[in-house]
């Protein structure tokens, strides 16, 4: 018993208003209540929740004539207009066919079809051969028997008409299929024993500013479902990945960086030259690379492209060069960044030597390479740049940032095998071991630059320890996004659901 | 990079040893990434400073100094030029194709995998150190087909006549770059030439014109063939040497015997190939500084060996088929690889300095934060749009910044954050809405004042779906209050969006962007169902005030 009273107790305004009426019929319940179909679905649902009703949903198939089925039903389907046509000349051109019969191509193509699998007309030589009897002729054809009938229920078609359905079913907006789903419900045991009971209208609904103002004392609340679901809601938010490049941010702040800014459309001298990347480098082929059309970029100062040029030319501080005539205009071509270690160069060409060191600096910004997009690839992608200047540091002082920004991203198993890239020397690739793969990664390259990148860009080859690595794999990593295309795409319910980055 | 595939029962039987795990390690920390081991085969992938390691020869010796197996700088023996062993080149190519450099390599026996490997060397060579046969066209003959000596010369295209491998006609140099399939992937490299080059033999027959195609004629290296002639023709002397080292130590290491070739420029005569090895002066201090480690003069002894130098008196000998060592610091990294990159401990140096973040970061933080509470989903969207989409917002010609031969559709750098953002709303037009959303991202214009002719602005953008005039108003009036800037609003008018309900906005008199209702007919072009609200402003001024 007590149980029955919490159950009464807990019933919303809408359930009370119908449990009354459990013994009549769906509709009835509906002209009773005066409730909407909506309401009404919902206070059953909640009532099935309760265990009081069990809800049956019988779903059904109805066959409807389409917005071009209601036309042809009207004035003929196509095939019998173009077949009204032909019977009065035996043979026409199907030039003329298509003229005299006013229909569109793609009517006139399907009505050729039609009648020629009904072997009603035959094509020869461009023309129309009309191969129907008389007693053909004026038979009616299964589809447009179908279309008298129609609407009907999908359960009682005749075969002859399934196959009529399944031709028409091939042509645009003749027939539309709805599927209606019909709601019935029985009454429980206990929901018979409920709907017994004598039905408390006084329960309080809703704490209101008058109900506060009027308090008594003894008055009794409804009780909630606490279980039952609640719609969702959704807040504003940061977009994943640019939580995740405030998360490399904050650890290079951390650790002492400071943030390095420049541009994305960036000259070859300072993606390619300054970086000591030969002018015939495959990289600098439009194949890889983005250039931009019809446009010439400015050099910076001569001094530093008279360094640069001599660098590649014969060679700078104890190097030989890379031997060959360096050219100038080469060099002018705008292109987009293809990473941000031209922002390195940058900085580097900026700083004064004798007050500036020590120094460390980061990024982490979009690189782009012209690529196709798939899985793994795209034409965007973010890069993770970091340096640090200064006359005391080594090849195991590289190692040693690079462990550090990995752990504290998250992945403490990393090793480092050989690399190369034009501009370091040691060069080195970073491989993080992915838990759940199993196996190492490669995430992505660093050194030291050489002299013929630091002599022109500070004066004297003074180390700087240098790493770029990708930033989008790791992202892909920590949100386990399998495809890289799912970074870029903006799904707008993706973006909601998708948790935030914590720590 | 490239990559190479070497046989698993060669290779093990060359080390005497099986591959077990740890000289699979071993392979990647030779600077040769595993990249798949199978039962039958094992696939590397070789970086471009190492060409040398392309052949499975050339990767064996490599590997087998840095297990220690044979450790130390691989010596050749070379035979002197015989009669007639000379290539007399023209002062014609000068200004075509100025340089060769030859050899001839006799003793030798060819079976199907030997040609493959050799074939897939010449390829290979071409594309890295050639760069696609512009630096480098490589050339292998037998020697049986043609009468030493051999002339080096360039001829009117009409002159030059032979039948060209793949084909059984002959053809003139201009019908080889017309017509023929090789000729024709080629062609950029001569065509702009009066004359090509030609080896021709001292019985008048062509060998081949480089950098395109040999002759039919002397052809192929089959199983008969013992002795080879070899071509290389380029533009610089020192590329072409190291280039032929690389082929002629590979054919000496299955047995072949080197042959030297005189070259005759008229001016000069010169002797290939040549293997001696260049030498360096390796300071012990630079190493240790560069390195962080504390190695001793015997350390360098044991170390340098393991990757192909001989070390002696301070001095480092430099194998002559290596390409990449143009200053001290190539040698240290061979050091290092030598030490072992997992033998090194990893350090944070105590080097103090003050971490800070850029004042526009900041900024844009503040912003997003402002944004992000009043329930606005941030997106990220590609700098660049398609070129549908700037017909679509009518984007005029000196609007668009064009990329060359982009390989996707997405070919113009964004003048605005409105055309991907409304791709956006339209690839989400059927989910829940309301859809409220935000960006801060660089837009592109043109501007000869910057250093690569264009100007890049951080721009913000909002759009509420479904919203209107008001709404946005209400979102500007709150971002600028939070910030502390004053704003005024002027009538104007913006192709996308409804006239007398588009504002410019003012911050400090100057025109900053825009705020309005999309128009019915953007929104049904971008195939919207919902009514619109938009602005966009540059945020230049906004930083500036915010700075100070």
């Amino acid at each position: 018993m007590a149980e029955i009273q919490k159950i009464i107790e807990s019933l919303s305004p809408l359930e009370r208003k119908i449990i009354p009426h459990l013994n009549l019929s769906l509709k009835e319940i509906k002209q009773q209540t005066n409730l909407d179909s909506t309401s009404l679905l919902r206070a059953l649902r909640f009532l099935e929740n309760k265990n009081l009703i069990k809800i049956k949903l019988t779903k059904k198939k109805i066959i409807e004539l389409g917005t071009n089925g209601i036309y042809y039903k009207k004035n003929h389907l196509p095939e019998r207009q173009l077949l009204i046509l032909l019977e009065s000349r035996k043979v026409t051109p199907l030039e003329e066919a298509k003229k005299l019969s006013k229909l569109s191509d793609n009517e006139f193509k399907v009505s050729l079809g039609v009648l020629k699998s009904k072997a009603l007309i035959e094509l020869k030589n461009g023309k129309i051969f009309l191969a129907a009897s008389k007693a053909e002729l004026s038979k009616k054809t299964f589809e447009e028997l179908l279309l008298e009938v129609l609407p009907i229920e999908e359960f009682k078609l005749q075969p002859e008409q399934q196959f009529a359905l399944e031709n028409l079913k091939k042509r645009k907006n003749i027939i539309e299929i709805q599927e209606r789903s019909t709601v019935s419900f029985t009454v429980t045991e206990l929901g018979k024993q409920v709907s017994g009971e004598k039905i408390d209208q006084e329960l309080i609904e809703e704490v209101t500013p008058i109900l506060i103002k009027n308090w008594k004392k003894n008055k009794k609340f409804r009780s909630y479902d606490i279980k039952s679901e609640v719609p969702k809601i959704y807040g504003g938010k940061k977009h994943f990945v640019n939580q995740a490049i405030e998360k490399g941010k904050r650890i290079w702040l951390d650790l002492g960086f400071k943030e390095m800014t420049s541009t994305i459309t960036q000259t070859s001298f300072w993606n390619f030259d300054a970086l000591f990347t030969a002018q015939d480098h495959p990289v600098r082929d439009m194949h890889d690379t983005f250039f931009i059309k019809n446009i010439e970029g400015a050099l910076p100062e001569k001094k530093l492209v008279k360094a640069v040029k001599q660098a590649h030319e014969q060679g700078i501080s104890g190097s030989r060069g890379w031997q060959y005539p360096w050219s100038e205009e080469e060099t002018e071509k705008p292109v987009l960044r293809t990473h941000t270690t031209c922002l390195s160069a940058q900085t580097l060409a900026s700083l004064d030597i004798k007050k500036d060191l020590p120094a460390k600096f980061f990024a982490i910004g979009k690189c782009f390479r012209n690529e196709t997009v798939d899985w793994s690839h795209g034409f965007e992608f973010n890069q993770s740049e970091g340096i640090v200047v200064s006359r005391e540091v080594n090849f195991r002082h590289l190692l040693g940032y690079l462990k550090e920004f990995y752990k504290k991203m998250g992945f403490e198993q990393i090793i480092f095998t050989p690399a190369y890239f034009p501009y370091t020397e040691p060069s080195v690739e970073i491989n993080a071991f992915h838990q759940e793969k199993q196996q190492w990664l490669e995430l992505g390259g660093a050194g030291i630059f050489r002299p013929e990148v630091t002599s022109p860009l500070l004066g004297e080859p003074i180390p700087v320890l240098a790493w770029g690595p990708g930033f989008d794999r790791l992202m892909m990593m920590t949100y386990k996004i399998k495809d890289l295309r799912q970074v870029y795409e903006n799904d707008l319910k993706d973006l909601r659901g998708k948790e935030v980055m914590v720590g | 990079m490239t990559t190479c595939t070497f046989p698993r029962k060669e290779f093990e039987a060359q080390l005497g040893k099986k591959i077990t795990k740890e000289i699979e390690e071993k392979i990647s920390l030779f600077g040769t990434p595993l990249e798949s081991l199978s039962s039958d085969s094992l696939e590397i992938e070789v970086f471009p400073n190492r060409p040398d390691l392309i052949s499975f020869q050339g990767y064996i010796r490599g590997f087998k100094a840095f297990l220690e197996i044979s450790p130390g700088l691989k010596k050749y023996s070379l035979k002197k030029p015989e009669k007639n062993y000379n290539v007399k080149v023209s002062p014609s190519v000068k200004d075509i194709r100025p340089y060769t450099i030859c050899a001839i390599v006799k003793d030798l026996k060819f079976d199907d995998e030997k040609i493959k490997e050799i074939i897939d060397l010449q390829e290979k060579l071409h594309i890295t150190l050639g760069r696609n046969r512009k630096k480098v066209a490589i050339g292998i003959y037998p020697l049986e087909k043609i009468s030493l000596p051999i002339r080096y010369i360039a001829l009117e295209p009409e002159k030059i006549k032979f039948i060209p491998l793949e084909s059984d006609k002959e053809m003139t140099g201009n019908q080889i770059l017309s017509k023929h399939p090789t000729g024709r992937d080629y062609a950029h490299l001569l065509e702009d030439y009066d004359k090509y080059p030609i080896f021709i033999d001292s019985k008048n027959k062509i060998l081949s014109m480089p950098p395109i195609i040999n002759s039919r004629d002397t052809g192929k290296i089959t199983h008969e063939t013992k002795e080879v002639f070899i071509e290389c023709s380029g533009f610089s002397l020192e590329v072409l040497q190291k280039t032929l080292n690389i082929i002629v130590t590979t054919l000496a290491d299955i047995g072949g015997t080197i042959y030297q070739m005189t070259l005759d420029y008229g001016n000069k005569k010169i002797t290939t190939p040549n293997l001696t090895p260049e030498k360096m002066k390796l300071s012990l201090a630079n190493t240790n500084k560069l390195l962080g480690l504390d190695l001793k003069e015997s350390d360098l002894q044991k170390l340098l060996p393991k990757m192909g130098y001989e070390y002696k008196n301070k001095t480092v000998s430099i194998p002559a088929w290596r390409t990449d060592i143009l200053h001290e610091v190539d040698i240290i990294e061979d050091i290092a690889i030598a030490y072992g990159y997992d033998n090194f401990t990893p350090e944070v140096p105590n080097i103090s300095t003050t971490g800070e973040e850029s004042q526009e970061s900041k900024i844009k933080s503040k912003l997003a934060e402002i944004l992000i509470g009043l329930g606005l989903i941030e997106i990220s969207t590609y700098h660049l749009i398609k070129q549908n989409e700037a017909e679509l917002f009518k984007l005029s010609d000196e609007k668009k910044i064009e990329l060359e031969d982009s390989k996707t559709e997405y070919k113009i750098l964004r003048p605005n954050l409105l055309i991907p953002s409304l791709r956006i709303l339209s690839e989400n037009k059927d989910h829940e809405y309301p859809q409220n959303t935000f960006e801060i991202g660089t837009v592109f214009s043109l501007n000869e004042k910057q250093e690569t002719g264009i100007k890049e602005t951080e721009n913000l953008i909002i759009l509420c779906s479904p919203g209107n005039f008001t709404k946005m108003k209400q979102v500007l009036n709150y971002l600028t209050q939070q910030l502390g800037i004053n704003y005024t609003l002027e009538e104007s008018s913006h192709s996308q969006l409804i006239e007398g309900r588009t504002a410019q906005i003012k911050i400090n008199n100057k025109e900053v962007g825009y705020l309005g209702e999309l128009h019915p007919e953007t929104l049904r072009a971008w195939g919207l169902k919902m009514p619109v609200a938009v602005l966009e402003i540059e945020l230049e001024e906004v930083f500036e005030l915010l700075k100070k």
